[in-house]
């Protein structure tokens, strides 16, 4: 599934299973090469993006990722969305800190995940769940 | 769901990783070598994550459990072939792998487990009298 990936479309991908978290990190490492990220900014962003698609998994009752690449005339990146239509969450500045968890993991999920890529937006309510926006430029 | 082969040399157990594990694959392999651990009363445990991308947090923390789990069955842990990118980007995100002892090859990590085994048996021969009369 990493051959043949068209760089100027989204590729999608549901996040329903374990298994598929697995599909995720293989799709964000084949996009992060395809954008020329050096090696740890690819091992960044992956890690990166595997703890936020198990938490769309885990606290969002599953979902949807999106894996485009972004262009802003200088540098290239990969930019990944995550979105569930799960409960939300209800203390954002919480949840950001390192260390808590209302589940049964490390607590390092949003707050390390942040560290490791550029740009790192959420958006979240009870009605229409959480999306979380990630991008990792090319240096 | 796919699993992660344990192979037994001499008195150490040998697991390495050469696929991107689901989180339900990692548990498996927890309990596997826990089982093992058991049946063969092998006193190390070298995981091998030479082939490993990425280590998460699930992955970390399943490497933690494990080194506590065999510590309670007798036998020591050794995290080896950690790849620089991998260690970059573990200490950003926050995860310091408590408990968990590293070397950067199998073969220094056999020599971990072989030294710390040895000195265990000298500390139990220091405590034991017989042990004593027998070497004097």
């Amino acid at each position: 599934m990493t051959a043949g990936i068209d760089l100027g479309q989204p590729q999608a991908q549901s996040v329903r299973s374990d298994e598929d978290v697995v599909r995720v990190r293989q799709l964000v490492r084949a996009v992060a090469v395809a954008v020329k990220l050096s090696l740890v900014d690819q091992t960044k962003v992956v890690t990166a993006a595997s703890e936020l698609a198990r938490n769309t998994l885990v606290y969002g009752g599953g979902g949807s990722v999106e894996v485009t690449t972004v262009d802003n005339g200088r540098r290239k990146g990969v930019r990944i969305v995550f979105a569930d239509s799960g409960p939300g969450i209800a203390d954002l500045n919480l949840a950001m800190t390192d260390g808590y968890t209302s589940g049964g993991g490390l607590g390092l999920g949003l707050s390390g995940s942040r560290r490791l890529v550029d740009e790192f937006e959420i958006e979240t309510s009870p009605e229409t769940g959480t999306r979380i926006t990630v991008t990792k430029w090319s240096r | 769901m796919e699993r992660v082969p344990i192979l037994k040399i001499g008195d150490i157990l040998l697991v390495s990783i050469q696929l991107d594990m689901s989180d339900q694959t990692a548990v498996q392999l927890q309990e596997d070598l826990a089982e093992r651990i058991v049946d063969t009363g092998c006193h190390g445990v070298i995981i091998d994550i030479t082939a490993l991308d990425i280590v998460d947090s699930f992955v970390g923390r399943m490497l933690s459990t494990i080194a506590s789990i065999s510590k309670v069955l007798d036998a020591e842990t050794v995290v080896v072939g950690m790849r620089p990118a991998v260690a970059i980007t573990l200490v950003e995100l926050g995860l310091s792998l408590n408990g968990i002892r590293t070397a950067l090859n199998v073969e220094r990590g056999m020599e971990l487990i072989a030294a710390a085994h040895a000195d265990e048996l000298d500390y139990q021969l220091d405590d034991d009298p017989d042990a004593e009369t027998a070497s004097s």
